[in-house]
């Protein structure tokens, strides 16, 4: 105890940390070494059962996919096919590779995809990444609403043409199912994952580049090793992945700068300042598909014309915000879809988006004004919530003369049903994690049929629909810029700010490749000084 | 003495099931969808809503919930966390490192406390004593997670006397340092109990009378004075062992030990029944065999506490 009295003054001192940090030399490209990334504990490994993004971290070593996205604009690219094609946008063809393996030497057939995403799509399993197979034909079956168990274990809009042929029929043409296909949902798996599922689940048997080596150590380690018979397009550098897991960031950050760890991905807003001193050249920020809105109950009578969801969003500072709260790390909004997906536009909305006191108070002037209590709703999982909500609580009672405000904060499980069922009673927290990168998934996920606004508009749905059934990625998107012009005109979600990814890495390591759409770090491109 | 130990273990059982039934009661009060708000933002298709209710009994009355729980219960099924673990895998995992840490944590409060309560009470008012009431006056004041970071910082970044975070160097290594963060508050606190209640029984007659016969300071100290002295300081250190326990939630978070503080701080905000009501189930029974290890040590200290 004394020891630790007579440190505090010396802790108050401690500036920069020892440690692998501080070589700044370049890592030779040589294969070989392992390295280790700091990791918040999964809910699963089996690709169908999760869509956290911790678990498809791991995923991404483990499995290849259909397709994967170019790691600068998105596009998609043939990984575990070697091509998928399509005359109407509704039956596509995927044509496998020949002569892949799982790490337990069963072959990747047409059948084991089609297996897989069974399972995913059929209700009574339960799966979390279910909902990624609505659009294909059969989804209705496995998943009936009103209570009977399905009839049919299968989707009947898959086809095994033979062993490396599938064909996939969809409900309505869309456009944008090869980038879905890159999604870890859409991976094969091996018989083994169906004669024992919790088994599997803790030693997963994938197709990728590397391999479980040992069981996931629940809440504390998961062990990759390059994969023996692996045969794709993405060979490791690396020899292993030791994946450490972490409950607290902060921990996992002061364990990088103690050089135990390789990597942190999700380094604390609140640490940029220190990160950026302390790994300079070894800290990255780049733009997310992440991004923050303040949605709108629209069945509330007070919020219900136009005017006064504009003047909301108007008299929010957002620069101003993100610089206090978030240390710059996050950036303004000014568009319904991330700055990374393609055919984002910035400024797409306009003077709606930006800082004008003064323009706000005369639109709620012009609309009748604001009666009665502004509630905000947010859920209490992370202190900043609070912090950004008293901030835009203090500028609509500054810019826009609202004086009684107050906040609804509960815990997510709370909040959501509460959402869901258009119970709530003032302006809340959405916030929107980017499936695939293309601008219908976030219109379409937040605005489209059953959205927890309560905005409807036909138009909307259509120019949806025809940005589906386009035959070129030029067409879709210009039907989804109208249907987001539609949308940010009627203002039902007022887009907050873009988040930013932050990641900082020892001088162990090399040839970072960090993607902001489904993979994140490449895990098969990095080099290790060994 | 037999008769006395299987009464108080009996007691537990209605204590246990009173408990049980008040947090399962407590969980399924609280408002909200626990399935729907583990998804976050993205709604959950209706099929797989309905599916996961019926899985993990949410769509069953309190009382009949709390039925099929005891009645897994008793075929020794704990159920499931909503990862699909089994709650009685996860606890066993988790118990061990709480344990370790509770135990390493309950040691190093009794040996430092009572010794350092007891050399500042020998050398009172000496610079000592002087040093020990300043320090345990620091330590019972900082709150635990900044001496967590600091020891974290000084003790395992700077100097790498220690492991930062985790559990991979085993025990020992792994536990002293949060072990004696957790410490922290416990030993400042025993230390003083110890110090004043031996100044105490320094001062009775019954110490000057064996001083008097010309019995070695040695022996009046150890045998005649530390011995009464030490029964406040039990029952302080018997209630603290199930705190330590219980109370491991911010440490485990700071040194990123895989144990029940942990486990117990997610399951409250995921609403995991099943495993908020197993892990109070067995602190419960820890309080209870704690109280009943203290009461019987009462024994030991002072012959004339009997129990029958």
């Amino acid at each position: 105890m004394t020891l630790l009295a007579l440190a505090l003054p010396a802790a108050a001192l401690a500036g920069c940390a020892r440690g692998a940090a501080d070589d700044q030399r370049d890592v030779p490209a040589v294969p070989g070494g392992a390295y280790s990334v700091a990791l918040t504990e999964p809910d699963h490994l089996t690709p169908g059962r999760t869509t956290s993004s911790y678990a498809l971290q791991v995923l991404e070593g483990l499995f290849d996919t259909p397709v994967t996205l170019d790691p600068h604009d998105g596009h998609p690219v043939p990984l575990a096919a070697r091509s998928v094609q399509t005359d109407d946008q509704r039956v596509w063809t995927l044509s496998l590779r020949p002569d892949t393996s799982f790490h337990n030497g069963e072959r990747v057939t047409a059948r084991s995809f089609a297996a897989a995403w069974d399972a995913a799509a059929y209700g009574p399993g339960g799966w979390d990444a279910n909902s990624y197979f609505a659009q294909i034909e059969g989804y209705d079956d496995l998943n009936p609403t009103d209570g009977h168990a399905p009839a049919t274990r299968h989707l009947s809009g898959l086809t095994v043409l033979d062993d490396t042929t599938l064909r996939v029929t969809l409900k309505a043409p869309f456009s944008q199912f090869p980038m879905l296909l890159a999604f870890p949902a859409f991976a094969p798996l091996p018989q083994a994952a169906f004669a024992d599922p919790e088994g599997f689940d803790l030693h997963p048997i994938g197709n990728g580049p590397f391999e479980m080596d040992g069981g996931w150590q629940r809440h504390q380690r998961i062990d990759l090793r390059r994969a023996t018979g692996y045969t794709g397009s993405r060979p490791p550098m690396a020899d292993a992945v030791h994946f450490r897991i972490f409950t607290s960031k902060d921990t996992a950050f002061t364990e990088l700068r103690a050089g135990h760890i390789d990597f942190v991905t999700n380094v604390p807003a609140a640490r940029a300042y220190e990160a950026k001193r302390t790994f300079g050249r070894h800290y990255s920020v780049q733009p997310s598909g992440t991004m923050d809105y303040l949605g709108l109950p629209l069945w509330d009578q007070r919020y219900a014309d136009p005017r006064v969801r504009r003047a909301i969003s108007m008299a929010i500072d957002r620069k101003g915000i993100t610089r206090a709260i978030y240390n710059e790390v996050f950036t303004p909004a000014d568009s319904l879809v991330g700055a990374t997906i393609p055919g984002h536009r910035a400024g797409a909305c306009g003077e709606t988006c930006s800082y004008q006191p003064a323009r706000a108070r005369e639109l709620l002037r012009q609309a009748g004004g604001f009666s009665g209590t502004l509630e905000l709703y947010f859920a209490n999982s992370d202190p900043t919530y609070l912090q950004w909500m008293t901030a835009v609580a203090n500028e609509l009672r500054q810019n826009l003369d609202i004086r009684d405000i107050a906040f609804r904060t509960m815990s997510g499980a709370d909040l959501a049903p509460l959402l869901s069922g258009h119970k709530a009673t003032g302006p809340y927290r959405q916030n929107w994690v980017a499936d695939y990168p293309s601008e219908q998934n976030y219109l379409a996920g937040l605005l489209g049929h059953g959205n927890r606004t309560g905005w409807r508009n036909p138009g909307f749905d259509e120019q949806l629909a025809l940005g589906d059934a386009a035959a070129t990625a030029e067409q879709s998107i210009a039907c989804y810029h109208r249907a987001e012009d539609l949308a940010l005109q009627d203002l039902p979600l007022i887009p907050l700010w873009n988040w930013q990814d932050q990641t900082a890495w020892s001088g162990r390591v090399g040839n970072i490749l960090l993607d902001p759409y489904v993979a994140g770090l490449h895990l098969e491109q990095v080099t290790v000084r060994h | 003495m037999g008769r006395y130990l299987a009464r108080r273990l009996l007691y537990a059982i209605p204590v246990l099931l009173a408990t049980t039934f008040l947090i399962h009661a407590l969980v399924f009060v609280l408002p909200g969808d626990p399935i729907q708000g583990l998804a976050g933002d993205r709604p959950v298709p209706p099929s797989v809503l309905a599916e996961l209710h019926h899985r993990y009994h949410l769509d069953d009355p309190l009382f009949l919930q709390y039925a099929k729980y005891v009645r897994g219960l008793l075929g020794g099924d704990l159920g499931r966390t909503f990862t699909g673990e089994p709650v009685a895998d996860a606890l066993v995992g988790r118990w061990q490192v709480t344990l370790r840490l509770g135990l390493t944590a309950w040691f190093l409060e009794a040996v430092l406390g009572v010794g350092l309560g007891l050399w500042a009470a020998l050398r009172r008012d000496g610079p000592a004593d002087k040093a020990v009431l300043a320090g345990t006056t620091l330590v019972v004041a900082v709150p635990v997670y900044i001496l967590g970071y600091l020891a974290q910082l000084v003790l395992g970044v700077r100097l790498g006397w220690f492991p930062v975070s985790g559990v991979e160097a085993g025990w020992p290594a792994s536990y002293l340092l949060p072990g004696l963060v957790l410490a922290s508050f416990g030993v400042g606190y025993v230390a003083r109990l110890t110090r004043s209640s031996l100044l105490e029984n320094l001062r009775s007659d019954y110490v000057r009378t064996a001083s008097a016969k010309g019995l070695s300071r040695r022996r009046v100290v150890v045998r005649h004075t530390l011995r009464n002295s030490l029964i406040p300081v039990t029952t302080f250190l018997g209630v603290e062992l199930g705190s330590l326990l219980a109370g491991a939630v911010v440490t485990e978070y700071i040194f990123n030990l895989p144990g029940i503080g942990q486990q117990v701080f997610q399951a409250i905000q995921l609403h995991e029944g099943p495993t908020v009501v197993g892990i109070t189930t067995v602190l419960v029974l820890v309080f209870c065999l704690a109280n009943l290890a203290v009461d019987i040590l009462y024994g030991v200290l002072d012959p004339r506490i009997r129990h029958d």
